[in-house]
């Protein structure tokens, strides 16, 4: 099953090497990460090198080289959400979801990150969850919001 | 292939169209300091160490000789106070990552750069790139790569392809300016076993 996907997602771009950063994002998006298998496989249909493929990965954040959590929150820590209580706000979520930034719980539930500026700094602090933005976040807010995410 | 016609160093040089400032100065004999370029890679231009001063259409300005192309009634000057200078901060920057590395040294000692200047930072590597680019340029092997970046960029063997490749290869390891390479195969070469 697993293979197939990927299968799928590189024949949807025709092996074609030039595609390879749409390919990676394509299996991340379905995966949520990119395993060494799936490294390979692309490896060798598009007939590019590993080392290639690998500092890519290792490059761009967007992708991860272990599983991440079914959601994925980023807590907005740029200048303004930080003076208008980030830091608080980040606290509660750690400790409601037990998780650290950079990591994910072990049920998989759960990536937690942090980020620059999201760029809507008059809402701070915000909190984003699965691309979906909660603004004015006041820490005692955030175990009802994240009771939302199954 | 048309000929230019230039000046390194107050000699006049002739070049063709396309040659680098390096390789122009070398047809004539004269040694501009390389760490990061090798005749048989293409140019990467990373170390900076080969920078010169070059005055075009009376303007000068500091040129990485190993990438840059030769220019009509272009005056190169390959030791000044200024090119001097640059080169010594550059090698201090670089000894506080490999402060033993001899090629390092040796270029330190002509330039009177501290290796103590600068807060030690000791990664090693000075990411030159020749391993990486040896790798893939001319043995086509691609062991070897480059993984992260910014401040965490490092070189990394990839296991599946060293372990059947490197034990007998190893053509990389004189290229290194440090003895990172070396170090980093002895690690990869204990996971594979
Ligand atoms: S390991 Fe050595 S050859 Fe390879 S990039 Fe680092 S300094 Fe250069
Ligand atoms: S030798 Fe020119 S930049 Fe390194």
């Amino acid at each position: 099953m697993f293979e197939d996907k990927v299968d799928e997602i590189i024949d949807q771009y025709q092996s074609d090497p030039s595609a390879l950063i749409q390919i990676l994002l394509a299996i991340q998006r379905e995966y949520r990460w990119v395993s060494k298998e799936a490294i390979d496989k692309v490896s060798k249909k598009l007939d590019v090198p590993l080392n290639r493929i690998h500092h890519i990965v290792t490059f761009y954040k967007a992708f991860s080289l272990i599983p991440k959590g079914r959601h994925e929150i980023h807590v907005c820590t740029g200048t303004a959400c930080h003076v208008r209580g980030a830091p608080r706000l980040l606290d509660s979520v750690q400790d409601l979801i037990g998780i650290k930034p950079g990591e994910t719980d072990l049920d998989l539930k759960f990536t937690l990150e942090t980020v620059g500026c999201v760029g809507c700094c008059a809402l701070g602090p915000v909190m984003v969850i699965d691309g979906e933005y909660h603004g004015k976040m006041a820490p005692a807010q955030s175990e009802a919001v994240l009771k939302n995410y199954a | 292939m048309n000929e230019i016609i230039l000046q390194i160093d107050g000699r006049k040089v002739q070049a063709k169209e396309g040659m680098t400032v390096l390789q122009a100065a070398q047809s004539i004999g004269i040694n501009i300091p390389t760490l990061c370029h090798h005749e048989k890679l293409e140019s990467y231009g990373a170390c900076r160490i080969c920078i010169v001063e070059a005055e075009t259409g009376g303007r000068t300005r500091l040129i990485a000789a190993c990438v840059y192309p030769v220019e009509e009634n272009m005056a190169v000057r390959t030791r000044s106070e200024k090119v001097d200078k640059t080169r010594k901060v550059l090698l201090e920057e670089l000894l506080a990552h490999a402060p033993d590395s001899v090629p390092l040294q040796a270029l330190a000692q002509e330039y009177g750069a501290d290796k103590d200047r600068f807060e030690k930072e000791p990664s090693f590597c000075v990411l030159c790139g020749l391993c990486v680019r040896y790798c893939a340029e001319v043995k086509k092997i691609n062991a070897i790569g480059f993984s992260d970046r910014g401040a965490k960029r490092e070189i990394s063997f990839i296991p599946e392809i060293a372990s059947g490749n490197c034990w007998d290869c190893k053509e990389c390891f004189p290229l290194c300016p440090t003895s990172y390479l070396q170090a980093a195969y002895v690690l990869i070469e204990a996971l594979m076993r």
